[in-house]
């Protein structure tokens, strides 16, 4: 019987990191796919923490998720806001066309 | 007084000069003239002084350099020579300067023109006042590029610029001889006041040194070194060949800097240092040597010349010849004379020529005149009277210098001395026939200008004639009235200590045929020209198909331009061609300010298409970064 060990977690969170950096480059659509993959990313993190907290049998890793969690959902919130704001000024929140910071 | 005197000029040239558009360009002519006019019968006060009361002074404007033992002052040094000077310098700059008030009328640069003329008669008046060669140099320097700009002062016009250029680089070498005579001065003197450096001389006598390998005596280097630079600023032969073409100036100007004072600054160098040059008769003679040779050289040359302003450059030239022979053959007071002379009767003539080119509508060429002196009557008698005074025609000013040189180099008895003066009388002969033939050329036989109709010819505006009619006073009365004071018997008194006489001046008289034979021979000029040129032209004609050699040798003016080209300008030419192209552009340029400017364009253009202004591609790049970065960290 295999037992899971830290290194599946450690594996899964590897692989959750990668879909998120692969979503945010690969993306050509939206802005909104943009924030789901930091999000992602973000999670990834929070399972390395979750699992080597558990791993080293200590409560600092889960708190840190926790704080994690909180900083993650007021993120989500403002860049939800600023896309809102964004939208209505150019009608659009298409990646392809945000490149007004082109020099 | 003397502050007022040589600083008027300055301050006019400075108002209208930065402040000419704002009080208006007719203000700006006014004002300056006036201001060098108050200059100019001051300048006449202190001649008074000097005249009746032996005055002189120094008065210190400022320390200049003071270093260790090493001491120049800004000063005016007044004694009787520089009072001559003042005079001659001031007064006919102010005339000069009322005088373009009527020539420069139509031209829309007024303040700058007269401004220059203003900056021209300060440096000049420091020349001359300068107690010490380097401020002498200042004033010597100043003049120079006063002349520059002024013959460059139609700038529009390429003839102007190339002789500006050539006025400025032909004294560059001038200015080099001179340079190194007053390095030479202060290395063995180690001062460069004149009483210092006067009083030194006589116990550098013996000295030799060597210079460029071979040995010289001192004294004697100084002195040709410092004619280099008279001569380059006289206009001697070898060094001539800008006078002629600063015609291309203005007229006034050629009147003024060309003729009267700007040119006889080298004359006035060799007289200043009469007690270094008493000291080396081989300087002497070699002074004496070049100005005959000019004098004789550039009388020919006028001869033939067409250029109605050439002409009396020419002239110009072969007169300041005369002054050199008179101050090499150890009349410095002779030769002082002539200048003084020389300076009214040669401004006469240039702004006389300057009234007939404003008849003649800008013409200048006097086989295109002719026949108008009953048109503008005034200005005839005008130029008959600068001619009278410049061949020496009894009792005018021009008679009673040039004569006087003639018998001081004949009673020098050395064969140099009978040599100079024989060729004095044959240089005499040559300038009384070139003058007249400028005189029938221009206002006698038919009207030969096709460009303007005979009515067209008017006399020039009044304030043109008044003021050259005031130089034709000067070039009557002047020889006269001064003759005792500068070179009578008693001259010795006036000139104090501002000449240096190491041998006594001869007094006993020449014989009656050498006073007699000038004045013959000028008078019998006018008629052989008027035959020559009006009368029976075909013998011109037939000695000049006869001798087309000689002919095209003057007209050329003794193919020294076209040596110099072939010598000096092709070559230099060639090679600043070769070091512009290829050392500068090719090499200097490619790699370095463009090859440097070329490479962070080409950099930028590479790394501005890092910035898409897409947000993952910014993204990806700080991961990247971010990746190496940890990667580093790691493996440490």
């Amino acid at each position: 019987m295999n037992e899971i060990t830290i290194g599946h977690y450690l594996t899964l969170g590897a692989i959750i990191f990668t879909i998120g950096v692969i979503g945010v480059f690969l993306n050509r659509k939206n802005v909104i796919i943009i924030l789901m993959s930091i999000e992602l990313i973000l999670l990834a993190v929070n399972i390395n923490l979750v699992s080597f907290s558990v791993y080293l049998e200590s409560l600092v890793g889960q708190i840190f998720t926790m704080f994690i969690l909180t900083v993650a959902a007021a993120e989500a919130s403002v860049g939800l806001a600023i896309i809102v704001v964004y939208y209505k000024n150019k009608g659009s929140i298409n990646v392809e066309q945000i490149n007004s910071l082109k020099g | 007084m003397e502050y007022a005197i040589v600083f008027l000029p300055l301050v006019s040239a400075f108002i209208s000069g930065f402040f000419g558009k704002d009080i208006g360009k007719k203000n700006s002519q006014y004002l300056s003239s006036i201001l060098v006019g108050i200059s100019g019968i001051l300048s006449l006060f202190i001649f008074y002084e000097v005249l009746n009361h032996g005055y002189s002074t120094n008065k210190l404007i400022f320390n200049w350099i003071t270093s260790g033992n090493f001491q120049v002052n800004w000063s005016i040094n007044v004694d009787p020579l520089t009072s001559i000077m003042l005079v001659v310098v001031s007064l006919i700059s102010a005339i000069i300067h009322f005088y373009s008030i009527g020539y420069m009328s139509n031209d829309p640069h007024k303040p700058r023109f007269i401004a220059y003329l203003s900056l021209f008669t300060f440096s000049m008046l420091m020349l001359v006042t300068a107690d010490n060669f380097l401020q002498l140099f200042f004033g010597w320097e100043g003049v120079g590029l006063c002349s520059y700009l002024l013959i460059g002062f139609w700038y529009k016009k390429p003839a102007a610029n190339a002789a500006a250029i050539k006025a400025f680089l032909v004294n560059r070498v001038g200015d080099f001889g001179f340079a190194i005579g007053i390095f030479l001065i202060f290395f063995f003197y180690g001062t460069v006041n004149y009483n210092e450096v006067f009083q030194l001389t006589p116990s550098l006598i013996e000295k030799e040194i060597i210079f460029l390998g071979i040995e010289f005596n001192l004294i004697t280097l100084i002195c040709l070194m410092l004619f280099i630079g008279a001569m380059g600023k006289s206009a001697q032969i070898f060094l001539h060949t800008w006078l002629p073409d600063a015609m291309e100036g203005p007229t006034p100007v050629s009147a003024l800097i060309h003729a009267a004072t700007m040119v006889t600054a080298g004359v006035f160098l060799v007289i200043r240092c009469s007690p270094i040059f008493e000291y080396s008769q081989t300087a002497l003679n070699v002074v004496t040597a070049v100005g005959m040779t000019t004098a004789f050289f550039a009388a020919t040359i006028a001869l033939v010349q067409n250029d109605i302003k050439k002409i009396i450059a020419y002239s110009t030239c072969s007169q300041l010849g005369y002054m050199f022979v008179a101050a090499g053959i150890g009349a410095y007071h002779v030769a002082l004379f002539h200048l003084f002379t020389h300076a009214f009767f040669k401004a006469l003539l240039f702004l006389g020529s300057g009234c007939v080119i404003h008849s003649f509508h800008e013409e200048q060429d006097i086989r295109s005149m002719g026949g108008v002196w009953k048109k503008i009557p005034y200005t005839y008698i005008l130029m008959i009277i600068g001619t009278l005074a410049l061949t020496g025609f009894p009792f005018l000013s021009g008679y009673y210098s040039k004569d006087a040189i003639i018998e001081f180099a004949y009673l020098k008895g050395s064969t140099i001395g009978y040599f100079a003066a024989s060729i004095a009388i044959i240089t005499a002969f040559l300038t009384a026939i070139y003058s007249w033939r400028l005189i029938f050329k221009t206002f006698h036989g038919k009207y030969n200008n096709k460009n303007n109709k005979y009515s067209s010819v008017q006399e020039s505006p009044l304030i043109m004639l008044i003021t050259t009619s005031i130089l034709s006073v000067g070039a009557i009365f002047v020889g006269f009235l001064f003759k005792e004071i500068f070179i009578g018997y008693e001259s010795i008194q006036f000139w104090n200590t501002s000449i240096l006489f190491l041998n006594n001046i001869y007094h006993e008289h020449p014989p009656m045929w050498l006073l007699f034979i000038t004045p013959i021979i000028i008078i019998l000029a006018i008629p052989i020209s008027y035959f020559l040129f009006i009368k029976n032209q075909s013998i011109l004609n037939k000695l000049v198909s006869q001798n087309q050699f000689v002919y095209k040798f003057l007209l050329n003016k003794w193919y020294f331009d076209k040596l110099y080209n072939f010598i000096f300008v092709e070559p230099i030419k060639k090679l600043g061609l070769i070091l512009w192209k290829n050392g500068d552009e090719n090499i200097i340029n490619k790699y370095g300010p463009d090859g440097l400017a070329k490479l962070i364009k080409i950099a930028s253009i590479k790394a501005v298409n890092f910035q898409s202004g897409y947000l993952y591609h910014y993204a990806f790049v700080m991961l990247i970064g971010f990746s190496l970065l940890l990667t580093y960290l790691i493996l440490n």
